[in-house]
């Protein structure tokens, strides 16, 4: 699992680590200004330490081996005045410390970025100390519990060959496990008893109910016997029962912590910087998270929105395609709202921080996504599933088993230590660890695979989604656009269009940057906010824009076409020469949708783009079933009505107006760019900028699915040969020990079967 | 069977020092960074070592 690198400048994902480089080149390339601003908003996040010491925690991006790792430290430290630099590999937290100012940390996270790693202030706020805390305790109730086993079972060993043994000597034995066993259940057993208590509080039961009798009476009916002299006890049987158990509570915790981490990061590298108005008229920029309602905010042109506001200086063209999932930048004046991760393309705007109750459109989304987010907590894991059919069956078991005894011997020790024995060994250890122990492999798998599963629950749910319904833009297409007539344009007029658009962020702009590639740019250039661009180039005047801001567009040359957008270049006097533009798909969207519809699951598209975008990109990728125009609402009630005709829906969207419909879908799936809420509310995410991960995380679902149900099978299979072995009496402490670590071994490996898959 | 004696109580000592030990490293964080660590150990840098808990 570990990958060792040693050479410096090798890095396994080359690949990605030369692009990221190549992208925060160009970024720092377009504003050093930016790196400034975000200097000073580090300083929050500086911690000063008693002894007068500065330090901070960092998100890495882009570091993908030890190599990198061993880098980072290296060339950190080197700095002046840094005392300690360390990164953690597993999390990509890097923890600087150093003596002199706070302002320093600016220095540090430029060095990041001249080396070529992202790097993004951590909110130890966000820490999940309860999370890390449990899992603690958790690993400490396992050694103590393992090592009480492996003492205990020292000894059994012992007693169960007997043959040497005296009396005495065995009930010595049996004082000395009884010494032990004591103390390791009341310590290890806490976090079944407190599972257990809490659910018979509230008049329910769970698989930690029969859990917590089995441990308990098993302890109890041990020391009656060993006051009494008897020959069997069943400590080590106790103690065992927990160990096992708690490894499989243990992965369990495990998963659900690393996949926290995983979402908490990208929300940390997301985390923007917003330049704030203070009173007096000066502009400092602080962390987006930091901003207050009511603060009045900066957003330079090219700038994303930092936080939800309202426009009360300017107007200018915004990129609303992360709230309406249209491609076409919308013009916004003053009173508008804009929300967060919108791009402000033209002009500058300030803006006055809205918090989320004081607007209508936000506040209905997040109401809509909590209304999901209820519905889905309705679901029922398999493991509940199975612990709701087995406790009656065990206890009603063991009650038979009690009463058949009394009426067959009528002796009430013999009826209560066969009774007791059918707890023991019902007592589910491979039910405890067949799900854990599948999801964890499953979404370690997947994990670097660069799927994010959220929960184990998420997985249950994706291996039983028959029908995939996918918002448009952002997640089929990039969401941005691509010039689509670059063979009509002659040369020279793609030349002076890119000389415009070189230092623009509009959509259009981009795109004939893009195509015609780096180059010069051209000076005194002017921005109409929602018409265009024009400057002078040798002489003559040029215009690139919408057709009535260039102007002498005839007839014959405008007339309608299939582009969802075009512009038009006038050089001078010139006949102006039309541009053409299209949202293009994801490289492997069409493979993808594709491969899905081979499988055999329906495939829709649901958009609040136009229909004419809506039905060329479902033409183009093979989608039959799709609608445009739809509000977020629109699309809820689309996912209701799927699921009244019996289908089971994955949602998969990135825009804020897809948050509801994710949170409500049967599983959701958000791109590693998507929107804030729409993260939170997905179970999975997709990194890098690829659809394949869809058709991995289905499979994978399906592959685990299938290991749990077989695990569950082993599991009743085990019992269906234990208990009646049980009823009628012929357990005895050896027999509970080889069937309980057996059948919890083959459950095990056949989940690690899935690694190998 | 006299050897059980002295055998069951060293036994039952050498487990407690050994979960004693356990305690510590869960306790000093070096379950915190698997994949780091495994790979810091093969650059050799010479520096002394620190302790995270003094700084």
């Amino acid at each position: 699992m570990v990958e060792i690198v040693l050479d410096d400048e090798f890095c396994p994902s080359g690949q990605t680590t030369a692009q990221d480089l190549a992208r925060m080149q160009s970024e720092k390339a377009r504003n050093l200004s930016e790196r400034e601003k975000a200097a000073e908003a580090l300083t929050p996040y500086v911690q000063t330490k008693a002894s007068g010491e500065q330090s901070i925690d960092l998100m890495i991006s882009g570091a993908h081996c030890a190599g990198c790792m061993a880098k980072i430290e290296r060339e950190i430290s080197a700095l002046e005045g840094i005392l300690l630099a360390r990164m953690n590999l597993s999390t990509m937290r890097l923890n600087v410390q150093w003596r002199g100012g706070p302002d320093k940390a600016g220095a540090i996270v430029a060095r990041l970025e001249d080396l070529g790693y992202g790097a993004k202030p951590f909110n130890m706020e966000l820490d999940p100390l309860v999370q890390r805390d449990q899992a603690t305790s958790l690993l400490k109730a396992m050694a103590v519990a393992g090592a009480a086993t492996a003492l205990i079972m020292t000894m059994s060993v012992g007693i169960w060959d007997g043959s040497e043994m005296s009396k005495v000597t065995r009930q010595t034995m049996h004082w000395i496990s009884a010494a032990i066993a004591i103390p390791t259940v009341a310590y290890s057993g806490q976090p079944f008893f407190r599972s257990a208590w809490g659910a018979l509080k509230n008049k329910m039961t769970n698989m930690d109910v029969p859990i917590s009798l089995a441990v308990l009476l098993a302890v109890a009916l041990s020391i009656y016997e060993t006051i009494h002299g008897n020959p069997h006890a069943y400590f080590d049987a106790a103690v065992m029962l927990l160990f096992l158990l708690l490894i499989g509570r243990f992965l369990d915790m495990r998963l659900r912590q690393k996949t926290g981490e995983s979402a908490q990061r990208l929300a940390a590298m997301q985390a923007s910087t917003a330049s704030l108005i203070k009173e007096d008229g000066s502009v400092m920029s602080v962390p987006a998270s930091m901003i207050k309602p009511g603060d009045a905010l900066l957003v330079a042109a090219g700038e994303r929105i930092p936080v939800d506001g309202e426009i009360i200086k300017g107007s200018s063209d915004i990129d609303t395609s992360i709230a309406t999932g249209e491609t076409l930048p919308r013009a916004a004046n003053i009173g508008d709202k804009l929300y967060s991760g919108m791009i402000n393309l033209s002009a500058p705007l300030t803006i006055k921080a809205l918090a989320v109750s004081g607007d209508s459109f936000l506040s209905e989304i997040s109401r809509l996504v909590e209304a999901g987010e209820q519905k889905k907590s309705k679901f029922v894991r398999i493991a509940d599933k199975a612990a709701r059919l087995y406790v009656p069956v065990v206890h009603t078991l063991a009650a038979l088993t009690f009463v058949g005894w009394m009426l067959y011997s009528g002796d009430l020790r013999t009826a209560s230590l066969n009774a007791i024995a059918v707890l023991i060994i019902t007592c589910p250890c491979a039910l405890g660890l067949a799900v854990p122990a599948v999801q964890v492999v499953a979404s370690g798998r997947l994990f670097k695979k660069g799927v994010l599963i959220k929960s184990g629950d998420a997985l249950e749910r994706l291996a039983k989604v028959d029908t995939i319904v996918f918002d448009k833009t952002g997640t089929l297409t990039l969401g941005s656009l691509q010039l689509s007539n670059l063979g009509d344009i002659s040369k020279d007029a793609l030349e002076t269009a890119a000389l415009l658009s070189r230092a623009s962020r509009h959509p259009v702009a981009r795109a004939v940057a893009a195509a015609a590639g780096s180059g010069p740019v051209a000076d005194n250039i002017k921005e109409v906010a929602g018409q265009g661009v024009e400057a002078n180039i040798s002489g003559k005047l040029v215009k690139f824009g919408a057709a009535s801001y260039v102007g002498g567009i005839s007839a014959e040359t405008g007339g309608q076409t299939n582009a969802q957008t075009e512009s038009w270049i006038r050089i001078g006097r010139a006949a102006p020469v039309c541009f053409k533009f299209k949202d293009t798909p994801r490289m492997d969207a069409k493979t993808t949708i594709t491969d899905l519809r081979k499988h055999g699951y329906n495939v829709e598209l649901l958009t609040g783009d136009k229909k004419s975008i809506a039905r060329q990109t479902a033409q183009l990728l093979g989608i039959d079933t799709w609608q445009a125009e739809v509000s977020p609402t629109d699309k809820l009630a689309r996912l209701d009505e799927l699921k009244s005709q019996g289908h089971l829906t994955l949602m998969i969207g990135d825009g804020i107006n897809d948050a509801p419909a994710l949170a409500s879908a049967y599983a959701s799936a958000s791109p590693a760019g998507a929107a804030d809420v729409s993260r939170a509310a997905a179970d999975v995410i997709l990194q890098g900028d690829k659809l394949s991960g869809v058709i991995t995380a289905v499979n994978t679902a399906k592959d685990a699915q299938k290991r749990v149900v077989e695990n569950l099978s082993l599991a009743v299979l085990y019992n269906m040969i234990a208990v009646p072995i049980a009823v009628l009496g012929f357990v005895n402490p050896m027999i509970a020990a080889l069937a309980m670590s057996g059948s919890s071994m083959l459950v095990t490996l056949n989940a690690l079967r899935l690694k190998f898959h | 069977m006299t050897s059980l004696i002295y055998l069951v109580p060293l036994a039952i000592a050498i487990c407690i020092v050994g979960l004693l030990a356990f305690f510590w490293t869960v306790k000093s964080g070096q379950y915190e960074d698997p994949q780091g660590d495994a790979a810091r150990m093969l650059y050799s840098e010479d520096k002394p070592i620190v302790d995270e808990d003094d700084l």
